[in-house]
This record gives C-alpha cells, sequence and structure tokens, in this order.
C-alpha cells in the first residue's frame, strides 16, 4: 500500500435509524456529517459521552452498518459499497475487542483463540495451532486457562482472551469498543498497555472507543470528540488538552484532566 | 414495520441461509452436532409423548367404534391417524417447544452479547454458521422422529386394544396391515420434514432479530414457539391436501 492512503477513512457519512430518529444530531441523526481519517499505524481514540455515535461509527467501519449518504473507505477500498465476498475479504485486514469481549460462550478459551485460525488458516496442523494460541494467549499475559469456559473468566481476563482472539491472524487494523469499561484501575492499566504493545508489535493501527479521559491521552497518538453526530476536534494529546471548544473543554473539565 | 415486511424480511432470511448451506465452506460436523441436538436428544420426550398419545386413543377410538360394532377396526384407525396426521404435528409441537425455543435462545443471547457481530467481523457469515446448519438438521431429523412416534405410539395404543380393550390381537394387526400403507407414512415423514423446516428457521429467526438484553431473548423465545406452532397448524392442513397419501382408506 502506498503511503498516504489512510488506514480508514470517512467522509461526510450520515445516518438515521428508524422512522423517527432520536439521535443527538440535526434531525435526529445518529451520524450527521462525521468525517474521520485514521492514519497508518497510529492509535487513534474517540472519545465523547455515550450516545453520541461512537459503537455506531466502528460498526459503519467494519461494514455492519452502511451509511445513509457519505463513504466508508478502508484502505482506500469503499465498505460502503462492497459486495458481500469484497465485504468479507476487507474484513481480514480487522479485528475487533468487543465490549464484553463477545466470546463463544460455547467454547472453551483454547476453542475460542484457535476459532479463526481453524475457519482462515486450513493448512495448519493442530499442533500449529496448539503453539500459536499458547503464543497469542502468552502475548496477553495468560497462562493455564486452555480448558476454562467463558463464564469462568474475570472480566479483565475475558478482555484478554478477546484480544488474543484478535490478534490471531494478524490484523493490519484493531477496533476496540471501550476496552476498559467497568474495569478496576488496575487492570484498565494492564489493558490500556496491552493495547499499545500489540499494535506497535504487529505495525497496525487502532481506533479506540473509550470514556477514559486520562487513559485515552497517555496511549493515543491522535484524540478525535465526537459530539451531536459529528467529530469536532481532532489533535495530538497534548494539542487536544489546550483545545478551546466549549464540548472538549466541558469533558476535559468534568474529568479532572485540565 | 407491518407484518407483510416482517414476513418479507423472514423469507429472505431463510432463503439466504439456505443458499449459504451451499457454499464453501460445507458445514457437515455443524449439521450432525445439530441433528444431535435437535434430533437425538429429543428422543425421549418424543418416546414419552408417542406412547401416551397411541394408548389414549385406542382407548377413545374403541369407546366410539364400539357402538357401531366395528372395533375390529381400532389399530387401522390409530396407525392412519398417527402416520399422516398426529405422528408429524405432535413430533413439530414437541420438537418446537424443545428444540425450537433452545434455538431462538441460543441465537438470541448470541445476538444481545455481540457473539453474532463477532462472527462477521471474522469474516465468518453467522448466517452459515450457525442458522442453515440448524434448518438442514430439523429438516433432516424430524421426519426420522415422526416414523419413531408412530412405531411407539402403535406399540401404546396396540397394548391398550388387547389388554385394555380386549381386542383379538391377531384381527387388530390383519386390519391394521390391511389398511395401512407405506403412502400413509411416507406423507406424515414429508410433513415432518416440513414442521422441522419451519420450527428451525422461525426459532433462528427471532433469536438473530432479537434486541434489548434478556428481555429480548425472552420475547424472541415466546414469540418463536408461538409463531411456529401456529404456522405448523396453518400448514399441515394445506399439505394434508396436496401431499398423496396412502388410498385404500380414502374409499
Amino acid at each position: 500500500m502506498s503511503p498516504g492512503i489512510p488506514d480508514i477513512e470517512m467522509r461526510g457519512v450520515w445516518k438515521s435509524f428508524g422512522d423517527d430518529p432520536k439521535g443527538p444530531g440535526e434531525n435526529g441523526a445518529t451520524l450527521a456529517g462525521l468525517d474521520l481519517v485514521v492514519q497508518p499505524k497510529t492509535i487513534h481514540v474517540l472519545m465523547g459521552s455515550s450516545g453520541v455515535g461512537k459503537s455506531v461509527t466502528l460498526k459503519h467501519i467494519l461494514g455492519l452498518v452502511k451509511p445513509d449518504r457519505g463513504d466508508v473507505l478502508v484502505r482506500g477500498r469503499s465498505v460502503a459499497t462492497a459486495s458481500d465476498v469484497e465485504l468479507r475479504e476487507i474484513r481480514r485486514d480487522f479485528a475487533m475487542l468487543f465490549q464484553n469481549a463477545a466470546l463463544f460462550d460455547s467454547l472453551n478459551v483454547y476453542e475460542n483463540v484457535a476459532f479463526p485460525l481453524r475457519e482462515h488458516r486450513k493448512e495448519m496442523s493442530e499442533d500449529e495451532i496448539r503453539a500459536r494460541v499458547g503464543e497469542l494467549l502468552s502475548r496477553v499475559e495468560l497462562e493455564n486457562v486452555f480448558e476454562k469456559m467463558p463464564s469462568d473468566l474475570s472480566g479483565g481476563m475475558r478482555k484478554r482472551v478477546g484480544l488474543a482472539r484478535a490478534l490471531a491472524l494478524e490484523p493490519r487494523i484493531l477496533l476496540f469498543d471501550e476496552p476498559t469499561t467497568g474495569l478496576d484501575p488496575v487492570t484498565s492499566q494492564i489493558i490500556d498497555d496491552l493495547i499499545v504493545k500489540t499494535t506497535r508489535d504487529l505495525g497496525a493501527s487502532s481506533v479506540v472507543i473509550s470514556h477514559d479521559v486520562h487513559a485515552a491521552l497517555r496511549i493515543s497518538d491522535f484524540v478525535s470528540m465526537i459530539w451531536k453526530g459529528k467529530i469536532i476536534e481532532t489533535a495530538r494529546p497534548a494539542d487536544f488538552r489546550r483545545s478551546s471548544l466549549e464540548p472538549v473543554v466541558h469533558f476535559l473539565r468534568s474529568a479532572g484532566a485540565v | 414495520m407491518t407484518w407483510l415486511t416482517h414476513l418479507g424480511d423472514f423469507l429472505v432470511f431463510v432463503f439466504e441461509s439456505c443458499r449459504w448451506v451451499f457454499r464453501r465452506p460445507f458445514r457437515w460436523r455443524l449439521i450432525v452436532d445439530e441433528m444431535e441436538f435437535i434430533g437425538n436428544q429429543s428422543l425421549f420426550i418424543v418416546a414419552l409423548t408417542s406412547l401416551f398419545t397411541g394408548a389414549v386413543f385406542a382407548y377413545q377410538s374403541w369407546m366410539a367404534l364400539k357402538i357401531v360394532g366395528t372395533d375390529s377396526l381400532v389399530g387401522m384407525t390409530v396407525a392412519i391417524s398417527l402416520a399422516r396426521e398426529l405422528g408429524p404435528v405432535m413430533t413439530g409441537l414437541v420438537v418446537t417447544g424443545r428444540a425450537g425455543a433452545a434455538i431462538a435462545a441460543k441465537i438470541g443471547i448470541m445476538r444481545v452479547t455481540e457473539q453474532i457481530d463477532a462472527l462477521e467481523v471474522m469474516a465468518i457469515s453467522p448466517q452459515q454458521y450457525l442458522v442453515g446448519p440448524k434448518i438442514v438438521a430439523a429438516v433432516l431429523a424430524l421426519p426420522l422422529l415422526t416414523a419413531i412416534f408412530c412405531l411407539i405410539g402403535n406399540l401404546g395404543a396396540y397394548a391398550v386394544a388387547t389388554v385394555v380393550c380386549g381386542i383379538d390381537p391377531g384381527i387388530y394387526v390383519a386390519k391394521l396391515k390391511f389398511f395401512l400403507e407405506p403412502w400413509d407414512l411416507y406423507h406424515g415423514m414429508i410433513k415432518g420434514a416440513v414442521f422441522g423446516g419451519i420450527l428451525a428457521s422461525v426459532g433462528s429467526y427471532r433469536g438473530y432479530r432479537a434486541k434489548n438484553g434478556a428481555e429480548g431473548v425472552g420475547s424472541a423465545t415466546n414469540e418463536a414457539v408461538v409463531y411456529a406452532m401456529v404456522a405448523i397448524f396453518v400448514v399441515d392442513y394445506f399439505l394434508s391436501v396436496i401431499v398423496p397419501s396412502g388410498y385404500r382408506s380414502q374409499g
């Protein structure tokens, strides 16, 4: 891929849900002309209050939701107009860590992490899969959990297993939906550090949705603020702190970050 | 959405899920697993309900038929009713209550906990992985369960007719053999296959479209069972007219 092509580019994306939309944006739109550019090999945090369209933004990037207007490009290819087959191809570059990890609760930890390998790396033998799963789990600092079921794991451990599963196919773009919500501060910090480490190790880019202002400013290369269905500010963390936009200032102040 | 858009959405969903069955990678293993769940694990409840259905049906027909002195026809009455109607319909209802509800709940929980989104993100079609195998498995398993329902139902009827009602076993079997034909059983098994398709696709669809957490999964399960049962009764009538059956008992 030639330099200069962003990993993700959203251009003027509009989206409303239902016949009587109740989103935060203009005319009840959930996304109201959202623009976003994520450069390769960067960690880009999307911040904003609940219900401003952060999760919907991620779903657009993955093509799970199609925009009413505007376009979503992933490494130069349009997701919005992609066919089923193209979409599946584009998604092979992605991995996502869901808010509650979304582990398959009928499978144990080993089978969960092995799942993408079994589906997409048919040439791998059972021994190779076993070795790879062990390596992935040690990368997220977990050991002796192969046989455990997701219901037996703590929130932080589930997130780590989810991250190991997400890393299995060496994605180019990682998406994190509120990776630390509901975790204690120590575990949150471990997860944040893992986000940075794995993104750098893979040479990937990451999009992180977060409420946690302190963590966002610490781990990100760029921070964007979503407000009423649009991105109103994108800046490096240091500049973001000095933003004079009212919603940004208010958000930083409520978190005690300025 | 109106009921018409729901119906359209449902039919497109079922069509796409079935189309995925014939695309690579084929999900043989999952089909076998689902057959084990839908078929094998329903054996006990099907055996139990069929035994008593046959038994009570033999007793009631005997009470009615002896008024006109044709109580020797109890065996054939029970056998034909079981093969054509009671077998497939009762099997369909029992399996809807057991497996149809479980399908809706499982897929519904996967939907609300984002496990279905996780499959999509991994570039795996949830319809191919979750829905297709369940529909195929139910279509294959229900005819077999229907046949087993008929077999055990007839055994229950035979026991009651000969022991309780005092009908001569030889006459019971002779009449049954004379009137019952293979196509009576095929008629029931074809219906069973259709009912299997109904309960698996309705259960999957309601689960797949579930939202709003536990509440949503609850109503998805509830509606899946109600809709599938009503659909089985309605479709049964039309199948009775369309699908051929044995001719001797048609007079």
